[in-house]
């Protein structure tokens, strides 16, 4: 396990160092000069020569690339081009509804999931189970913005359940909070759930061949009974790894939903700095969106490994 | 053997739009370019289908120009995944354990683990919004996609009687890829593509939501919504029609490729994202 667990690392902190190359290059080619962007047109050339010593962009390329990931190793995440606060503490506002979106979204996408997964694969075949199939495909094609909009029209301005958009703050109390967050979790939770359902149901149907349920069945457990008993534990493993990258998929989803829904999270933080070019903090907010995307499926690839022992010997 | 009801209905679906998006061509109900104000915001009627839009224009006729943009961004980024990505596969393959495999293998892995949304915001807000630069980003990442799906396909080919006398017959790998490997693994290489293809859809939609995929004049059903939010409270049609649209195709596209799958081999199984 820990020959594993080393070489997975190693291959995290490889993904990480070509992701943070990717990123820096990429922000590098974007045409214009900040300096320049930030002073307007009829800026004096010394004025912006001041600036750019004063944002570090007078250094060499990969001076540059150093400094910004020693930077954020040590938590500075440099200083934003257009507010001139540091970004760190633009990220640390706005992760903090960006995060609970995502778990919130995580949390309904997996309570709905299970049950109707499990129901779609104790029906195989019959009615219900040809039910659930059918809505799934409807969810998988159902773009998330979109089935947001129409939450919006209906629970927002012609039932008034909910208020269209905007959010509460945490100041406010966590139910006002959870009750702005909770259209948008909807939103990004079905069409995912649709797809952990299938996952779950096709798990659970490949479980029900294997030689161990027909033992159990034989000793005298209901089927119900094999399938809670013996069926579910089994099943569940792939289901995990999907959950997994269902929680890096929300991460990053959630930039779209938070859009329809004005959300105050990364999300809209990256659209507001690329329309002001100020890339630092894209560049800073992608990386960290990549981070915690990379270390999710590590954390699972690792968990998955834990539970099961044939893994790691493929490996 | 008979064509099932999930490739009849997938297929009926897709041709629509299809069909909607070349007809488009050559003719649509109204002048899209053409505004009409004194007709703006009107619902679903005899004279306009799908009612008008804030500026007056046909709605339907939008939708039909509007599936061309999705159809064509798709159907590149499909194309730049399997011209990239089968050779690649077939390479890796025909090399199985060697280091051109490895590195191969572990670039895909490594553009897997990227959020492929992020990226795609990050290469469009930095090239530039637009169609082109759309394909660019939702292409990237159907490469490993492809790849892997060849590799997987081909692995098993590589051990098989036909290919060991095709190599004592003194072909070179890159032949026998291309001759004997790459038609044996055409009917996964079909149907993964069907189901990129809707993906490519979504992916389409959503950055043009944001403004990121193709500019105006070009309609594209994505900022079809996004103009339909500010107005959804009063002209919900606005906002229900293109969506359905989106559904449409990509549900269509789903069973399609479902359906093709079941038909040309029950065994093999498509990755998912």
């Amino acid at each position: 396990m820990l020959r594993y667990a080393l070489k997975r690392l190693l291959s995290l902190l490889i993904s990480l160092a070509i992701a943070s190359v990717v990123i820096f290059a990429v922000i590098e080619i974007a045409p214009g000069d900040p300096a320049s962007f930030m002073l307007g047109l009829n800026a004096q050339p010394d004025t912006v020569a001041a600036l750019r010593t004063e944002l570090g962009l007078d250094v060499s390329k990969a001076q540059r690339y150093l400094n910004w990931v020693g930077g954020m190793l040590t938590g500075d995440f440099g200083t934003s081009y257009t507010y001139r606060t540091p970004v760190g503490g633009m990220i640390r506002d706005r992760i903090w509804v960006s995060l609970p979106l995502a778990l919130y979204a995580l949390t309904l996408s997996t309570l709905i999931a299970f049950p109707v997964g499990i129901y779609a694969a104790a029906r195989r075949g019959k009615p219900g189970d040809l039910t659930v199939m059918g809505a799934t495909q409807l969810g998988i094609a159902v773009p998330n913005f979109w089935f947001a909009m129409m939450l919006v029209l209906i629970f927002a301005i012609n039932l008034r359940w909910f208020s269209a958009g905007g959010f509460a703050g945490w100041d406010e109390g966590a139910a006002a909070a959870l009750k702005s967050l909770t259209l948008p979790a909807i939103a990004l939770a079905l069409p995912q759930s649709a797809i952990l359902a299938r996952v779950m149901r096709s798990s659970l149907l490949d479980i029900l061949g294997e030689d161990f349920m027909r033992t159990a069945r034989a000793k005298g457990l209901s089927r119900r009974q094999a399938l809670f008993r013996h069926g579910l534990r089994n099943a569940l493993i792939p289901v995990l790894t999907i959950i997994g990258m269902q929680f890096a998929f929300l991460l990053a989803g959630g930039i779209i939903i938070e859009q329809v829904f004005f959300l105050p999270g990364l999300g809209r933080l990256i659209f507001q700095s690329i329309s002001a070019r100020d890339l630092i903090v894209v560049e800073s907010v992608v990386m960290l969106l990549v981070f915690l995307v990379i270390m999710v499926n590590f954390v699972v690839d690792l968990a998955y490994a834990a539970v099961d022992p044939r893994l790691r010997a493929r490996t | 053997m008979t064509l099932s009801r999930t490739i009849l209905f997938g297929g009926l679906l897709s041709s629509l739009i299809v069909t909607a998006a070349l007809l488009s061509f050559l003719w649509t109900p109204y002048d899209i370019t053409q505004l009409d104000i004194p007709n703006k915001l009107q619902t679903p009627s005899a004279t306009h289908w799908f009612g008008t839009d804030h500026f007056g224009r046909d709605i339907f006729s939008m939708i039909m120009v509007g599936a061309r943009t999705s159809l064509a961004v798709a159907l590149v980024a499909v194309g730049i995944g399997m011209g990239l990505g089968v050779p690649l596969g077939l390479w890796a393959a025909s090399r199985q354990g060697g280091w051109t495999d490895e590195i191969i293998m572990r670039g895909n892995d490594l553009i897997f683990a990227f959020p492929s949304l992020v990226i795609a915001i990050l290469i469009t807000a930095i090239l530039g919004p637009g169609a082109i630069n759309a394909i660019i980003a939702i292409g990237i990442f159907n490469i490993p996609v492809f790849a892997r799906l060849t590799r997987a396909g081909a692995l098993p080919l590589w051990q098989r009687e036909f290919i060991l006398a095709a190599r004592v017959a003194g072909k070179s790998p890159a032949r026998i890829s291309l001759e004997h490997i790459l038609p044996n693994v055409a009917n996964l290489l079909i149907v993964q593509g069907t189901i990129q293809f809707s993906l490519g859809i979504l992916a389409e939609a959503g950055l043009s939501y944001v403004g990121l995929g193709a500019q105006p004049p070009t309609p594209s059903w994505g900022r079809m919504l996004a103009d339909a939010q500010t107005m959804v409270a009063f002209a919900p049609h606005l906002a229900l029609i293109p969506g359905l649209a989106i559904v449409s195709a990509v549900l269509g596209l789903n069973l399609l490729g479902d359906g093709l799958r079941d038909h040309l081999d029950p065994k093999i199984r498509v990755m998912r994202a």
